[in-house]
């Protein structure tokens, strides 16, 4: 091991500068499937979060219209220990009709636990001016930004709502506390939203009753089986439940079209870097066969001599894979300060281990082909031919 | 006295599959004494460099079998060869074939580091005699690359010596040397001849080299044509 180990290091060091542009060869490919990589992990995640990210990829409910979830917090808890999930709200959903003064608007009224629900929707960040807030007291109200212009009220005015299930009650007043700019057209024009309690109370049901509990996932593509799994463990048959996926397939089939070019894009980088590896070194074990011949006159076994090119393989990879992330990292950091695109680029650590276990898994296979290679190089054959 | 080698009816025949086979050597019956210093002359492709590298085991005879010490070598596996190489045989070539990445010194203790004995003092100490029975005590930490050619084959000389072995293999070790470094060459040889009891067989163009030896043989097309001891 040691003796082949320290012919291996002498070899690369011997030849200071072919080694060093071999280490950059190998740098260059790794620099790029990270770069690459990533660029495409982050156009893809910013792809799905702009398509399906600010909306609930699992909804759970009551089977049957206007019925709602008893003793929704049991299940909340049991479902914030699922570590698939990455954010769980409970929501109420209902439509109605708003009037102001003369205006009248029909609007999708949902109630929400802001705490729990920023985290799907994001509302703190769309409040569309300085002194908009966040509905917080009973029948505090804010307003699709849209609905501001169409109803042509303002921050603090008390509005008249009739909800489309209970036509019969009385209007209820609601004071508008802010604007949200969901930046949909649709929603800006139709939703209002408000506190889980304002909702449980019109609609007069247990604040331990909601209609549905939303949720969004580590990974969106597993929706339809986390689905199930859920519906197992709650084990309530008047549960059901819907994904993202169930709601819109065009939407499923075009982001795995996406993630599989991905994946076919960083597959062909990984084999065009893995070739350029294998190609280098085998140039240079050829350039050892003279030394290889003297090493076996004087008795090298066949096993330590290939275990030569083996370890200079590998050392030729760990010095490659660090350089290449080091070089992808600078690259993206670049890419990110002076490339605005606004892709979202992120440093996934175990994205570059893999990368880095490529390199060198690449360098060293590379050097077995060579290496085995070597160990049928005959001695005659090197001494003749000096 | 005791025999070394014994080479009984060895054949090298190259291209045996081919139309026209080529018979380098015809039923060579040889043996060697131990301790002794031996010549083998001959034109080139009189099959010497071959009959060499059949006693070194670093080609195999089409027929016939090499006895090392009365131990047929002939059927080792390539591992035992390798091992049997490294310990029994020195080897030295016209081309001295130091490893040009390494030093005087590390290039003395390669032949003692691929048997994977633990380094001693000792050891080191003997590969440091040796350079300096070589006269090159000064160039220890030198790269082979930077020595003149004389001074190369001295290290040679230096490095088949390391470990001890009862044989040393010697194809032209003068071949290109001028006459002053041969001189020097031959008379350190004959020195460890005397002093170490290392056998040697030398293959020489030079006459002048063979009629100092014990013994020349003489080849021709692959026979022995003469085989004069003195």
């Amino acid at each position: 091991m040691k003796l082949a180990f320290n012919i291996a290091k002498r070899f690369l060091l011997s030849a200071k500068k072919q080694t060093i542009v071999i280490i950059l060869g190998i740098a260059v490919g790794v620099s790029v499937q990270v770069f690459i990589g990533a660029l495409i992990n982050g156009l893809q995640d910013n792809l799905i979060d702009t398509a399906i990210g600010s909306q609930s990829q699992i909804t759970l409910s009551h089977e049957g219209d206007e019925s709602f979830i008893d003793d929704y917090q049991s299940i909340l808890t049991s479902l914030e220990g699922n570590n698939q999930l990455t954010h769980i709200t409970p929501s109420i959903t209902s439509s109605g009709r708003l009037s102001f003064e003369t205006n009248n608007e029909n609007i999708v009224f949902k109630g929400v636990d802001f705490d729990k629900a920023e985290g799907i929707y994001n509302f703190n960040e769309k409040l569309s001016m300085d002194n908009s807030q966040i509905p917080t007291g009973l029948n505090e109200v804010a307003l699709g930004v849209g609905l501001k212009d169409l109803l042509e009220v303002e921050i603090g005015d008390t509005i008249n709502y009739i909800d489309n299930t209970r036509p019969g009650n009385p209007p209820i007043s609601l004071t508008i506390v802010g604007f949200i700019d969901f930046k949909v057209l649709n929603l800006n024009n139709s939703w209002v939203v408000s506190t889980l309690q304002t909702t449980q109370q019109f609609l007069s049901i247990n604040n331990n009753q909601v209609q549905s509990i939303e949720m969004q996932l580590k990974d969106p593509f597993e929706a339809e089986e986390v689905s199930s799994n859920l519906l197992d463990e709650i084990d309530n048959s008047s549960i059901t439940s819907i994904t993202w996926i169930e709601r819109n397939q065009d939407l499923l089939n075009g982001l795995q079209g996406q993630s599989i070019s991905s994946l076919m894009i960083q597959i062909f980088v990984i084999i065009s870097v893995v070739l350029g590896i294998s190609s280098v070194l085998a140039i240079t074990v050829l350039q050892k066969s003279k030394q290889l011949g003297i090493l076996k006159a004087m008795g090298i076994k066949d096993k330590d001599a290939s275990k030569i090119f083996l370890f200079e393989g590998l050392l030729l990879g760990i010095f490659g894979a660090i350089i290449g992330i080091a070089l992808g990292i600078g690259l993206l950091y670049a890419f990110d300060i002076f490339a605005d695109t606004g892709i979202p680029i992120t440093f996934d650590i175990g994205f570059l281990a893999l990368s880095a276990t490529i390199a060198i898994t690449a360098s060293t296979i590379a050097a077995l082909s060579p290496a085995l290679k070597s160990s049928k190089l005959s001695v005659i054959e090197v001494i003749r031919n000096g | 006295m005791d025999k070394i080698l014994e080479l009984k009816q060895i054949v090298k025949i190259y291209g045996e599959k081919t139309k026209n086979p080529y018979k380098a050597l015809h039923e060579i019956d040889l043996d060697f004494k131990k301790h002794s210093f031996n010549a083998i002359i001959g034109q080139s492709g009189s099959g010497k460099s071959t009959l060499l590298n059949i006693i070194g085991t670093l080609d195999k005879p089409t027929q016939g079998e090499v006895l090392f010490n009365g131990e047929d070598i002939s059927r080792y596996n390539k591992n035992e060869l390798a091992e049997f190489r490294n310990r029994k045989i020195g080897f030295i070539f016209q081309f001295h074939y130091l490893l040009p990445e390494f030093t005087a010194l590390e290039n003395v203790l390669m032949p003692f580091n691929i048997s994977k004995e633990p380094l001693t003092e000792e050891i080191k100490n003997r590969a440091s005699e040796l350079l300096e029975t070589v006269g090159l005590e000064n160039y220890k930490n030198t790269i082979t690359t930077n020595l003149s050619g004389g001074q190369q084959q001295r290290v040679a000389i230096a490095r088949s010596l390391i470990n001890q072995p009862d044989l040393v293999l010697a194809d032209e070790p003068t071949g290109n040397l001028d006459s002053d470094s041969t001189e020097n060459v031959y008379q350190l040889l004959r020195k460890i001849n005397k002093e170490l009891k290392t056998t040697f067989i030398i293959i020489t163009h030079d006459r002048k080299i063979a009629e100092k030896t014990d013994r020349i043989i003489e080849l021709k097309d692959g026979k022995i044509y003469a085989d004069i001891e003195k």
